[in-house]
């Protein structure tokens, strides 16, 4: 019950049995495992939610995507080779770009980084699975409905044209059509998803390790990872923000970047690019992440400078989120700014440099063994380094005044992705390959492939430096014939032919016909790290039995670990009770917390998803009550998930886990993975709040008319009201859960009872505001902020008397009891959350105006 | 014409093509230096070598050098900054450029006269600082003049500066660098860089009112342009029309290129453009007066053409 180990017993000493069980004994355990973790089959087969499923569905479906757009920049590539070709109209062009920026970084760059650790991490840690199965295929069902919408809007002429950046005024005002919804709307879900699949990934990173593997022993892929999640945490969220309060300016007219009305377009511009500068690096450091795996294993030696990487992967994620200025240089910025991001985005070249150069460190001092996914290793290096120099060039402020907005940024943006994320990617997949589906990749395939990527992807990018210098602007669906411009255009153009063939190849070669070829040995690279204990073709329940880890490189460095796997010689070798159980462990030392009860197969996931993704497909047609319908529906289908799947009550308190560790079942508070799920997803909730709180002083900063003269603000007193009726919402949340766990359950479900009431008071009091002083959310940027924050803190404080009816239905029917209190533990987290937002909202909006008179 | 920010014709420009040719060499050398260390340490490295020893290529290669190299270079690079951002002297000519889907409202603001304004042309003295004051009447828009010096953005709500200085004479193309909608790619504008007593002259012949037509076409010419209402979006001075929303055409026939850099100014491309303008430029504003007889067409042609 508590985190101290079991007294006489030092984890980093246990041992596995001296002997194997029985024969006997053994096959009865893998039989039960089987059935326990058995895919469904059948049409039933898309209800499965176990990472070795979900996780290559996630990753097939992205690589579609990517094929998808790379299609469409194959077209704009044979729109470009001959001046005023009229090959694509300028419209559809427009389509075309806007569509496969958004597509490569929105469905393939971000999801095959979560779907690539979905599918990896459990093999890295020895889980059977991540902590939350059926969140990650709810992620994955998100993505695959939002990316449809998103890319067949193409094929009716009706996709988004704004850029992937979709600046506005361009984008809310002068772009009609549902163009410029589909992408808000579209990408809002898909980011939603993203996030949840951060959330799974981070505690599974935290939570879900072998007994034994202490945060200085993580593989490398999974603090990149971990780094990873955590910026998705704190980058989409402005995004989310943003594209509400765009879509709102559509959809209603409220002016939050009409600069006529008290708006700023560069507001956009700012939320923008907090999110898209970090969002560089989200795609850059899983994806290195892969080179960090790759690079030891072909070197034969442990990786050089492993606190190193860490702490510049790290490093990295933080400078990412100061630099995003730099894609603003040109919008007239003060001398000042301009000095200071120089700084900090050329910075960032240090922490990239570290890295580099302990994988360089690691192969010169290793005997390195020639393979396909070392040459792609190399010339992601080549290329991503001219990507890197070239990004100290335009990070300084000086030289962007001439190469932003040109090809020479296209140049550099490629470089940099394709080089430092694709080409890793495509290491990645040569070397992961037999974990999937237990055979290996054509070694002479993978060479066509990457001489042919590396060759044409130079020959098309490496003159658009010069296209760019020469004068041609990004984003033109034509360029005059007297510029120059012609030969290098032409040029690119062959070169992307050749790098679409080189992906072809590599397509090919993952999609052929195999089931002639033998499968690949046990351990084919003879790599080091846990994943590749796994049998080929590898079972379905992850790992036979979780062992204990001691080691940077267990294969390496632990003798016999494969055959004591195998043999169930470790932890949890059974699954007596026929019910899916993996180990959740300390998040800093990996000791053995408990045994946590995963879901099986399911189809709710799905219908959620689909629900959801209803009410973003109805809003993109402006179908808002049959949008809100099918919000409602998704929230009655989520709480039936969270009902019938989660916090169940396990049939006993503690569970043998085999070398003598007992484990409980069931355990609540911060010690469950539950409650780190909630926190994390509400540290991205209030990302986004203090990006809607950051625009409100962001128009005060800059619009001498906010609030405009006239114009009443939402007053003190229902504000006032609505902050102390929260207040004593949040009291009553915490004493059910005090009362509830002491025993006296009549007073827990009172306080259950009047705690949503106060707390529906309290919504209404703060939208009675703005309604009482009319204020006009059309009229003017002040209360269109003012009502966006008050309507914010009202759904919050609505969740939340979800939730505590929720708690008081558990209660009464008996789910929730003293002992078993996941749910209010969880809850009261979340109102924590809640009347912090309700008291920053009443502060922003009713205190403030005060102050700044 | 000379090509690029690598061809400088301004001191602005010059700056920036000096800090890039110092960047570009180094990053060269940088590159070469860690592929081939890349390409060693892979397949040429003959014996491993101790880990030990190879924490000074992590701590000397990966952390140092590049923090003394990035200083040296910001040092370098951002003391260019501010003569770059200053204003023009006191008394220099100031030019209002507004951006407009798509083409250029050009506004000369000359001391101790009336403003000019005409379209998609910007002439400029040579050695002369000239500052620009940038605004937009719709999206966001980018004017940039790569030979002359870098871009700046015209943002809806704010005014933006750009200071030029050419360092001699020629021809180049202005260009909106920001995505701005259907016609981004066709939103142009003319660059003449001309000796202080030319641009004297040429302003003297802009700020005229327009010259009377020449001939019987172009008189008819005259009369279509005024009975067809074109003189509610368009200004011709010296005549009834006024309008304010579209180019203003009184010497419409003096300038090299039509339609905001689209087609070369010739008698055929009037007639094209006014007839069907949104099959030269998707998107445009200006409405197609194809059903006007075709004599008429020609007519407004010829009068157009003749406004020099």
């Amino acid at each position: 019950m508590t985190d101290a180990p079991e007294p006489g017993r030092d984890e980093r000493d246990a041992e596995p049995l001296a002997e194997a069980p029985p024969e006997a004994v053994r096959r009865g355990q893998e039989e039960r495992l089987l059935r326990t973790w058995a895919t469904p089959t059948g049409w039933r087969y898309w209800s499965a939610v176990n990472n070795t499923e979900v996780g290559v569905w996630y990753t097939a479906v992205s690589f579609a995507f990517f094929l998808f757009a790379g299609v469409l920049a194959l077209a704009m590539r044979l729109q470009l080779a001959v001046p005023g070709n009229d090959l694509l109209s300028a419209d559809r062009y427009n389509q075309f770009f806007t569509v496969h920026g958004s597509v490569m970084m929105f469905l393939f760059a971000i999801p095959i980084f979560e779907a690539i650790a979905v599918t990896l991490m459990p093999q890295m840690l020895g889980a059977r699975d991540l902590p939350f199965p059926r969140l990650a295929a709810f992620g994955f069902w998100c993505f695959v409905i939002g990316g449809l919408f998103l890319c067949g809007s193409i094929f009716f002429d009706a996709a988004p044209k704004g850029g992937w950046f979709m600046y506005p005024p361009l984008t809310s005002s002068y772009q009609p059509g549902i163009g410029a919804d589909i992408w808000l709307l579209g990408f809002s879900f898909i980011e939603v998803a993203a996030i949840a699949s951060a959330v799974e990934l981070i505690v599974g990173a935290l939570k879900c390790r072998p007994p034994g593997m202490r945060i200085n022993l993580l593989p490398l892929y999974v603090w990149y990872t971990l780094v990873g999640a955590a910026m998705i945490l704190f980058a989409f969220p402005p995004l989310i923000a943003g594209s509400m309060m765009l879509e709102i300016e559509r959809a209603f007219r409220w002016p939050f970047f009409d600069a006529s009305r008290g708006g700023d377009p560069l507001l956009w511009q700012h939320l923008f690019w907090l999110f898209g500068h970090p969002e560089v690096y989200i795609i850059f450091l899983p994806s290195i992440a892969l080179v960090a795996m790759i690079v030891p294993t072909f070197a034969r030696r442990p990786i050089v400078g492993y606190g190193w990487i860490v702490l510049a992967a790290i490093g990295t994620g933080f400078l990412s989120f100061g630099l995003w200025v730099h894609h603003m240089y040109t919008t007239g910025l003060p001398g000042i700014s301009l000095g200071l991001f120089s700084a900090a985005s050329t910075a960032v070249a240090i922490p990239t440099g570290v890295q580099f150069f302990c994988f360089l460190a690691t192969l010169l001092s290793g005997r390195v063994a020639r393979s396909v996914p070392m040459l792609w290793t190399i010339g992601s290096v080549a290329i991503f380094v001219l990507g890197g120099l070239t990004g100290v060039m335009v990070a300084i402020a000086t030289f962007d005044f001439q190469a932003h907005d040109t090809f020479f940024v296209v140049a550099h943006l490629h470089y940099v992705l394709i080089g430092g994320a694709l080409f890793p990617i495509f290491a990645g997949v040569y070397y992961f390959f037999p974990i999937i589906t237990g055979r290996l990749l054509s070694e002479r395939l993978g060479r066509i492939s990457f001489w042919l990527a590396f060759v044409g992807f130079n020959v098309a990018f490496l003159p658009m430096h010069l296209s760019g210098l020469r004068g041609m602007p990004r984003r033109v669906f034509t360029y005059p014939a007297d510029a120059g411009l012609e030969l290098l255009n032409l040029l690119s153009t062959i070169g992307a032919v050749i790098l679409g063939a080189g992906v072809a190849v590599l397509a090919w070669d993952v999609v052929r016909p195999k089931k002639k070829e033998p499968y690949a040995p046990r351990d084919p690279w003879k790599a080091g790290t846990l994943e590749w204990v796994q049998e080929m073709p590898g079972k379905p329940w992850g790992i036979r039995s979780i062992p204990e880890i001691d080691s940077r490189y267990p294969l390496w460095e632990q003798p016999n670990l494969v055959r004591d796997i195998d043999e169930g010689r470790f932890y949890l070798p059974d699954a007596a009770e026929e019910l899916r159980e993996t180990i959740v462990t300390t998040a800093v030392d990996a000791r053995p917390a408990q045994v946590q009860r995963l879901p099986g197969p399911s189809f709710v996931p799905l219908l959620a998803a689909v629900t959801l993704g209803g009410f973003f497909v109805l809003g993109t047609f402006k179908q808002w009550v049959l949008a809100v319908a099918s919000l409602v529906l998704a929230t009655g289908v989520i709480l039936y998930w969270l009902w019938v799947g989660t916090a169940g009550k396990p049939e006993k308190e503690e569970k043998d886990c085999g070398l003598g560790l007992r484990l409980p079942l069931y355990r609540s508070g911060p010690a469950s993975v539950g409650w780190w799920g909630t926190f994390i997803t509400m540290l991205a909730d209030l990302t986004a709040f203090v990006c809607i709180v950051f625009g409100y002083f962001f128009f005060w900063t800059v619009r001498e008319d906010f609030p405009p003269p006239g114009i009443a603000g939402p007053g003190v007193l229902w504000p006032a009201v609505a902050a102390a009726l929260a207040f004593a919402a949040w009291v009553l949340t915490l004493l059910a859960r005090r009362w509830n766990r002491s025993g006296a359950a009549a007073a827990a479900v009172a306080a259950l009872v009047w705690a949503p009431v106060l707390a529906l008071l309290a919504g209404v009091a703060v939208l009675a505001g703005p309604w009482t002083t009319r204020l006009d959310p059309t009229s003017h940027s002040y209360p269109a902020i003012v009502w966006l924050l008050a309507g914010w803190t009202a759904v919050h404080l609505l969740v939340g008397v979800v939730m505590h009816l929720y708690c008081l239905a558990g209660r009464l029917a008996g789910r929730i009891t003293a002992r078993h209190d996941i749910d209010l533990g969880n809850v009261a987290l979340y109102w924590h959350f809640a009347l912090l937002t309700t008291v920053v909202t009443v502060a922003t909006i009713g205190g403030f105006p005060l102050v700044a008179r | 014409m000379d090509m690029g920010a690598l061809a400088p014709a301004g001191r602005e420009a010059a700056r920036i093509a000096e800090l890039f040719w110092w960047m570009t060499g180094g990053a060269f050398v940088i590159w070469l230096a860690v592929v081939a260390l890349a390409i060693y340490a892979t397949y040429l490295n003959p014996r491993p070598i101790p880990a030990a020893k190879t924490r000074w290529l992590v701590v000397g290669a990966g952390a140092i050098f590049p923090t003394v190299v990035l200083a040296g270079l910001l040092v370098y690079g951002l003391a260019m900054l501010p003569p770059l951002l200053d204003r023009a002297p006191k008394g220099s000519l100031r030019i209002r450029v507004v951006g407009e889907q798509w083409w250029w409202r050009v506004r000369y603001e000359v001391p101790g006269r009336g403003p000019i304004e005409l379209a998609n042309e910007l002439w400029l003295p040579v050695d002369r600082p000239v500052q620009l004051e940038l605004e937009t009447r719709d999206v966001i828009h980018s004017l940039w003049i790569p030979e002359l010096a870098g871009k700046m953005d015209m943002i809806p709500g704010r005014t933006t500066h750009l200071k030029l200085e050419a360092t001699r004479t020629g021809a180049f193309r202005g260009i909106c660098a920001e995505y701005c909608g259907a016609s981004h790619a066709f939103m142009l504008f003319a660059v003449r860089v001309v000796e202080e007593d030319e641009l004297a002259r040429w302003l003297e012949q802009q700020a005229r009112p327009a010259e009377p037509p020449r001939d019987a076409l172009a008189a008819r010419g005259r009369d279509a342009f005024l009975a067809n209402g074109c003189g509610a979006c368009h200004a011709v001075r010296g005549t009834p029309a006024d309008g304010r929303v579209a180019p203003d055409l009184t010497h419409v026939g003096s300038r090299g290129m039509l339609a905001a850099g689209r087609v070369p100014n010739e008698r055929d491309a009037f007639h094209r453009w006014i007839a069907r303008p949104r099959e030269l430029k998707p998107g445009a504003r200006m409405p197609g007066f194809g059903m006007l007889a075709e004599d008429e067409l020609r007519a407004l042609a010829a009068y157009l053409e003749g406004l020099r």
